[in-house]
């Protein structure tokens, strides 16, 4: 098993037409995932890259049985694209676009709320690079080849860090059962805490490595749970050491800008809850080794 | 994106926050007009920098006659005004705005943010105006009322009437304060602010609620849609290489270090910082090129590492996702070819195209420095920036 997608889940591309959707649901394709359409409004009953094209959400959930959708939709439109999934019931939606304006962001996460806890859909992203279960599925824009599928669940705010986790891993041998890339913005879809909860009770996954970055408290909130709630292993790790107070960090969300924001407070408030955290961030994949006994 | 008080108190204005009068100069000349124009017989003259704390540092000055107007545009336009907020470079007065002095009685503080816990906007009050709000919630955080406002429905009456009871207010001071409450909230959530901090909102000797100072700062994923606060962009305020590499949109940072770093997606960069620091050198930057750089976009990038003369050594770091590293390869030699880069260069390619990319920076002939993992290439810009390590 895996946390979020397997080789069976049936993915919707919002966007797919456009080059972006077009280049990455290429190599979703490629990867194994089970893209069974795209939705780009207007050009339904079209097809592209030997898939149907559908108008809107809920026709494309009618016809294909989608279960998740990946967004390659503008900022401007990108809130309305997630609603859209949430109305027609799609469970899991990824969103990889970068510069959703907050206040957005907020209105989606009410908005999501409306629905019971039973067929709520769960939002990952925004501005993250999605999310992958090595040899099963991608929905996400990652390089597929660096991931090695295994026993380690990995959540990551930034992209780029994620895959030098990945790579690391690689090098110890080390698999990942599911990869997820929460994203850089202020205010995400899925928090730490969400995906936490899901690898505790994947069986396939044996250890959690986290990392996080200056900005928010999400680091702190999920470190706070794994202490009362987590039984396997948790590593973690806080980017930005050397950042400046009160300078955004290229993610909207990394910010010093409260009590607690900095990396050395985070990885302080991470320790004291029992976490095992990654000195620097060239030894993700010994200190995962590490805590699996390697 | 931040923006004048001046600039704030415009917007605010129009969502009917009442404020007292006041009119913008870039001369003396024109701060004395705007005096004569607003009438009266005491005027501030207020330095207009992206910070805060003005007020110490003699950024603001009262003033009860022309000559004391002229004087003072004339001492502050200019000059950097160095505040506790601004950094010991301080931050360029390059206009002053003349607002009509108003007689108070109570100091009070009102704010809003966007509160990243609760993810929704966040009010703030308190009956100790003119204090900064970090030293309220140290020293007395008894004093700090808030509300949260439900985004569905937006803020509403009955929280603005609980604030301003709690604020102590009398009944004519209250209604006041309720309808500035209700405007400055419209005007923060119809312009996507970010932060917004009135403080000192003063109440006036005849019960009138007014903000005498106002900072705000936008959210600047949501200017495509704001454009009348986009066009309040101020580069002057702007570190001048932060400047140059917003127009390129690239994400940049200056810091004190001498190791010039690129590197692509935000949290990779700052780990590269972190391992630079961790291997015994100093960072000179963030530089977060993005996804997708194209040779053109990573030699704009190292043309501006390099136009910081502090730098002794660059640091490329790539691990491509949506990057390619044949690109960054050919970015990198391109950038060595027209730039005339005189301090060693340390090169780490990873994921999609990397042998492509080995083989071109490989067979370019460039004296570079290579390395595989993150900590090597730490490792090795550091040597270099020392003097320690020379390219092959």
């Amino acid at each position: 098993m895996s946390i979020l997608i397997d080789e069976k889940t049936p993915v919707i591309v919002q966007g797919m037409t456009g080059d972006k959707g077009t280049f990455h649901a290429k190599e979703m394709i490629e990867y194994g995932t089970n893209v069974v359409g795209g939705v780009t409004p207007g050009k339904g009953g079209g097809r592209h890259l030997d898939r149907p094209l559908f108008n809107t959400v809920k026709e494309a959930v009618k016809e294909t049985g989608a279960e998740a959708s990946i967004t390659f939709v503008a900022p401007a439109f990108c809130a309305d694209a997630i609603m859209e999934c949430a109305d027609a019931g799609i469970h899991l939606v990824c969103s990889i676009t970068d510069g959703i304006p907050a206040q957005d962001m907020m209105r989606v996460k009410r908005y999501l709320m409306r629905y019971p806890r039973d067929r709520r859909t769960m939002m990952v992203g925004p501005n993250c690079a999605g999310i992958i279960s090595p040899g099963k599925s991608m929905l996400g824009i990652m390089p597929g080849h660096i991931y090695l599928q295994g026993n380690v669940g990995v959540i990551s705010r930034s992209g780029t860090l994620g895959y030098e986790a990945a790579a690391q891993m690689k090098e110890h041998g080390i698999g990942i059962s599911t990869s997820v890339g929460i994203g850089g913005d202020p205010i995400n879809g899925s928090s730490f805490l969400d995906h936490l909860a899901l690898f505790e009770e994947d069986p396939e996954t044996d250890a959690v490595l986290m990392i996080g970055e200056i900005g928010g408290p999400q680091e702190a909130e999920a470190s706070a749970w794994i202490k009362d709630n987590m039984s396997k292993p948790v590593v973690g790790f806080v980017a930005g050491l050397t950042a400046p107070k009160g300078r955004r960090m290229g993610h909207a969300g990394a910010i010093i800008s409260a009590v607690g924001d900095s990396a050395a407070e985070k990885a302080e408030i991470m320790k004291a809850n029992g976490l095992t955290v990654a000195p620097n961030p060239s030894e993700f994949g010994s200190t995962v080794a590490k805590v699996l006994g390697l | 994106m931040d923006v004048h008080e001046y600039q704030a108190k415009e917007l605010l204005g129009s969502f009917g926050v009442p404020v007292p009068k006041g009119a913008v100069a870039f001369s003396p000349d024109q701060a004395v007009y705007a005096a004569t124009e607003l009438g009266g017989w005491s005027w501030a003259v207020k330095a207009q920098i992206h910070a805060g704390a003005r007020g110490k540092a003699g950024g603001i000055k009262i003033c009860k006659t022309y000559h004391e107007v002229r004087e003072a545009a004339q001492e502050l336009l200019g000059k950097r005004l160095v505040t506790h907020q601004t950094g010991p470079e301080g931050k360029p007065v390059q206009r002053v705005y003349i607002e009509a002095a108003e007689p108070f009685e109570r100091e009070l503080y009102l704010g809003y943010v966007l509160d990243r816990k609760a993810e929704r906007i966040r009010v703030i009050a308190s009956q100790e105006g003119g204090m900064e709000i970090e030293e309220i919630a140290k020293t007395n955080p008894d004093a700090i009322l808030q509300v949260i406002v439900e985004p569905a429905v937006g803020l509403q009456s009955f929280q603005a009437r609980e604030l301003a009871f709690q604020l102590g207010l009398s009944i004519k001071q209250a209604q006041s304060c309720v309808s500035t409450i209700m405007n400055a909230y419209r005007a923060f959530r119809d312009c996507d602010a970010q932060m917004l901090e009135i403080n000192p909102l003063v109440v006036s000797k005849d019960d009138r609620v007014l903000a005498l100072d106002a900072k705000m700062s936008f959210d600047d994923n949501a200017l495509f849609r704001r454009h009348n606060v986009a066009d309040m962009y101020d580069p002057s305020q702007q570190d001048p290489r932060e400047a140059q590499a917003a127009e390129h949109n690239l994400n940049y940072i200056g810091l004190e270090g001498d190791i010039g770093c690129i590197v692509n997606g935000a949290g990779l960069a700052m780990a590269t910082m972190d391992m630079i620091k961790h291997a015994g050198g100093e960072p000179a930057n963030f530089l977060d090129v993005g996804g997708g750089a194209s040779p053109d976009r990573i030699e704009t990038a190292m043309k501006l590492v390099v136009s910081d003369s502090n730098v002794k050594a660059i640091l490329v770091n790539i691990f491509a996702g949506i990057n390619r590293c044949d690109w960054v390869a050919k970015g990198v030699v391109q950038a060595c070819g027209n730039l005339d880069i005189k301090v060693p260069l340390v090169v780490r390619l990873a994921g999609t195209n990397v042998e492509e990319g080995r083989k071109i920076l490989q067979e370019s002939g460039l004296k570079l420095i290579t390395a595989d993992t993150l900590a090597e290439a730490a490792e090795k810009a550091v040597q270099a920036c020392q003097g320690k390590l020379q390219a092959a």
